[in-house]
């Protein structure tokens, strides 16, 4: 069983290698520093993301809420710059703070009202897309201050910026699961909340806390990919909830709850950049790609239930 | 009266890991009696009942009906063989009408089509040989609790039972409807049907059965007819057994101020909750399951709110609305089921013994971790958790372990009130022992305990008084030298008329 373990630790780190073994042969290109730093950066946002999203599984539910919350803030934040001409760093916190509270909404909807988490952020997602196609008008808003593209465009050495950031938010999300005593409460609720509850834990608001992170860190990814793409649109997040998803279920996070690391998640969200900057190196077809990674989470999940049934039996 | 064996128990014997449920049980039930099964809760009335039901299959022994032989049965054989059983819940769709329940799996159908008039009119037959008036088109949830069981009284009916066996069946019903129920077991007895009985009440098993048989522990005690034996013989045969060395001394005697008083509880199924527990007591909640013991300490642990009454807890007016605040007014509660409320069974021992108290091993969130282990150390020592590891997970443990887990985790905040709903359900004999020294060591620390028990045997070894509950009300409160098992069970059997 130990074996077993520990295979289930390091598996994902395991097909990270193979994959990168893998492109290094198949192709020139992969193996070079820059692209390398570009798959870093590619990845940034998602990686950003996938903090929260693992939180939220680890809680044992789901934010479908991501992707729009990116195409919000990136909209907001854009249109307070440009149309309000507010301060670039004014105009992002503000962003920032409305995508946390209605992360907290979406908690506290779910904690008090007890609609089931897929339900209500779907409902989020479909209600913040149209507020910002309502804000745009469906027309792209660009001409932002020239400081402001330094967060996504940026580099400090050889090192992106935003990879810096996406580094950041990993080691963040890492120290709350591991040494803040409510991540600790994150796998208490996730594993059994009746208990946690009786436990003293105030599971509601553990509920809000966490839906409330996967809204700030899906803000500064969407802050994050606004300065990189210079232009704020209405379609930036779209089915970004989807990647963040496929990244904390390939980190080995139990979709159920209770179950997961932010080191595993590293993995998940490095082979998704891999995998894609290694096919399109490879002149894959974009659909051939989907259907890779589709096939890729159900391998993943599927070895996680194995794994989880041969514990259990 | 007839007294060919219909149903013929041989030798039943049936162990889970660490436990004899049933002891070889020989039983004979005759055809067309009704046979009573007492016993105390855990004695194996409804083990036996399942191993007729298929719901559970026997490690040994026979059970033939009607001369033929089974080593065990499937829910399908059981029925096919006349056996059919009505639980306290009912197995009914809420949403489905009268007819369609009684015909569920088992639908009349023209071709593909289900023939809804011909099952209405079977039905309707049916509740006519019982002269009862119910609309086979009505919706069973739109029935009263009593005509829900009458549906599944017709259920059993159509399947053509020749063996009906009610566990616990007056249990949910108004006085009224218990009428009812009397009347149609009665026509039913008159038709030729054997029926085994299940209850708790002395009343109903003299009113209605032949013949009683008592369990106790997973063995047959007797079988005797009902007429040549009385409430007091009965009670004695159930519960009598000597309190030998099962249970350790303790050298403390609790304190004459109160920690806890209650005062005209209402709320939570509770009508008039009232009782005291002093400092470094043990008090014993006796009663019947749904009795209003474990509704008491959801109150008194803010799980569930008071509708009034009052709740003084050290000389302060308490009324705690989450378990945390519960928690800060100085009670724990180690709930009655351990493995889906107590523990945290996929996380470690370590993370289970701190959980409580996190918050305060922490510094701007920042759990302080030495300090961390240190705590769940001191009190896997403290209370001897057998454990590889404090790493190691909660479902590893045996029950003992993991209830002791759950104890430190309250110890940990130290609490003055504790708690412990079953503290014993589901672990095996020797590790009863060790919970109960360690429930005398906290005593004599000073904590105090409020102990739920279904185990009379229990109560009595431990509590230094004892609090008697009947559907929601306290019936009685027993001191320690006046502890017998007998006047428990009168006042926990105690019926309030309902109408």
């Amino acid at each position: 069983m130990n074996v077993h373990i520990q295979i289930r630790k390091y598996a994902m780190f395991l097909v990270l290698l193979i994959l990168v073994v893998f492109f290094s042969l198949t192709t020139d290109a992969f193996l070079n520093p820059e692209n390398l730093f570009n798959v870093a950066r590619q990845v940034s946002m998602l990686g950003i993301a996938s903090v929260g999203m693992t939180f939220v599984l680890l809680l044992g539910g789901i934010d479908l809420s991501i992707g729009s919350m990116i195409t919000l803030v990136n909209i907001v934040a854009a249109w307070l710059m440009v149309n309000a001409k507010i301060n670039p760093v004014v105009a992002c916190l503000i962003a920032l703070i409305m995508s946390t509270g209605l992360g907290f909404f979406n908690g506290l909807v779910i904690a008090k009202i007890r609609i089931p988490p897929l339900i209500v952020t779907l409902s989020m997602m479909t209600i913040l897309e149209g507020f910002a196609y309502i804000i745009c008008k469906g027309i792209p808003i660009f001409g932002f201050p020239k400081e402001f593209a330094i967060i996504g465009q940026g580099y400090i050495g050889p090192i992106p910026i935003p990879v810096i950031i996406m580094v950041v938010i990993l080691l963040i999300g890492a120290v709350i699961l591991n040494n803040t005593y409510f991540g600790r409460y994150f796998y208490a609720v996730g594993g059994n909340a009746e208990a946690a509850k009786l436990s003293g834990i105030n599971v509601d608001g553990i509920q809000c806390l966490v839906y409330a992170l996967s809204g700030l860190f899906a803000g500064i990814a969407g802050i994050v990919m606004l300065s990189r793409t210079n232009s704020g649109q209405a379609l930036a997040g779209k089915g970004f909830e989807f990647e963040c998803l496929t990244a904390v279920v390939l980190g080995g996070v139990s979709a159920n709850g209770g179950f997961g690391r932010i080191s595993n998640v590293v993995a998940g969200v490095l082979i998704i950049g891999v995998l894609s900057n290694g096919m399109v190196l490879l002149n894959v077809s974009q659909y051939v790609q989907m259907v890779t990674k589709g096939t890729l989470i159900l391998l993943a999940v599927g070895f996680d239930c194995i794994q989880r049934y041969r514990n259990t039996h | 009266m007839e007294s060919a064996v219909i149903l013929q128990f041989e030798d039943i014997v049936k162990s889970y890991p660490g436990v004899l449920a049933l002891n070889h049980v020989s039983l004979d039930i005759r055809k067309g009696e009704i046979h009573a099964l007492v016993g105390e809760n855990g004695a194996g009335k409804s083990t036996l009942i399942k191993c007729c039901t298929g719901a559970v299959l026997p490690s040994g022994g026979k059970i033939s009906v009607n001369g033929k032989k089974f080593s065990s049965f499937t829910p399908k054989l059981s029925a096919e063989n006349g056996m059919v059983a009505i639980y306290q819940e009912f197995n009914l769709v809420g949403e489905l009408s009268v007819a369609e329940n009684i015909f569920l799996g088992r639908a009349i159908r023209k071709g593909l089509i289900v023939d809804k008039k011909a099952m209405c009119d079977r039905a309707r037959n049916i509740f006519e040989q019982l002269s009862l008036k119910i609309n086979p088109d009505e919706l069973v949830k739109n029935l009263a609790v009593g005509y829900q069981q009458l549906v599944e009284i017709a259920k059993a009916l159509s399947q053509n039972a020749r063996i009906l066996i009610m566990d616990e069946p007056t249990a949910p019903l108004t006085k009224k409807e218990v009428g009812v129920l009397f009347s149609i077991i009665e026509k039913l007895k008159k038709q030729g049907m054997t029926i085994i009985y299940i209850s708790h009440r002395m009343d109903e098993i003299f009113k209605l059965s032949d013949r009683i048989t008592i369990l106790r522990d997973g063995s047959k005690i007797k079988t005797i007819d009902t007429k040549d034996t009385n409430v007091d013989d009965l009670i004695k045969l159930m519960v009598g057994r000597s309190l030998n060395e099962k249970f350790p001394s303790r050298s403390t005697v609790p304190a004459s101020k109160e920690i806890l008083s209650v005062e005209h509880l209402y709320g939570n199924g509770l009508t008039d909750i009232s009782f005291k527990i002093y400092g470094g007591e043990i008090l014993g909640f006796a009663g019947l399951i749904g009795s209003g013991r474990t509704e008491t300490a959801q109150i008194l642990f803010g799980i569930k709110r008071k509708k009034s009454g009052k709740i003084v807890m050290s000389e302060k007016e308490i009324s705690p609305k989450s378990p945390r605040e519960a928690m800060e007014c100085g009670i724990a509660l180690v709930p009655e089921d351990r493995k889906q409320q107590g523990a945290l069974l996929g996380m470690s021992v370590h993370n289970n013994i701190t959980l409580a108290v996190l918050h305060k091993l922490s510094t701007f969130c920042l759990i302080r971790k030495k300090e961390d282990k240190k705590t769940s150390e001191s009190f896997r020592k403290e209370l001897n958790i057998k454990t590889p590891s404090l790493e190691q997970l909660v479902k590893n443990l045996s029950g003992g372990n993991q209830q002791k887990v759950v104890v430190a985790k309250w110890l940990a905040s130290d609490p003055d009130l504790i708690i412990m709903d079953e503290p014993t359900r589901g672990i095996d004999v020797g590790a009863k022992f060790e919970i109960y020294k360690l429930m005398n060591s906290l005593v004599e620390k000073g904590k105090t305990i409020l102990m739920i028990s279904s185990e009379m045997e229990e109560l009595i070894g431990m509590a230094d008084r004892i609090v008697v509950l009947s559907e929601g009300r306290v019936t009685g409160t027993v001191v320690k030298n006046d502890f017998n098992q007998e006047i428990i069970m009168k006042y926990a059997s105690q019926v309030r008329d309902k109408e």
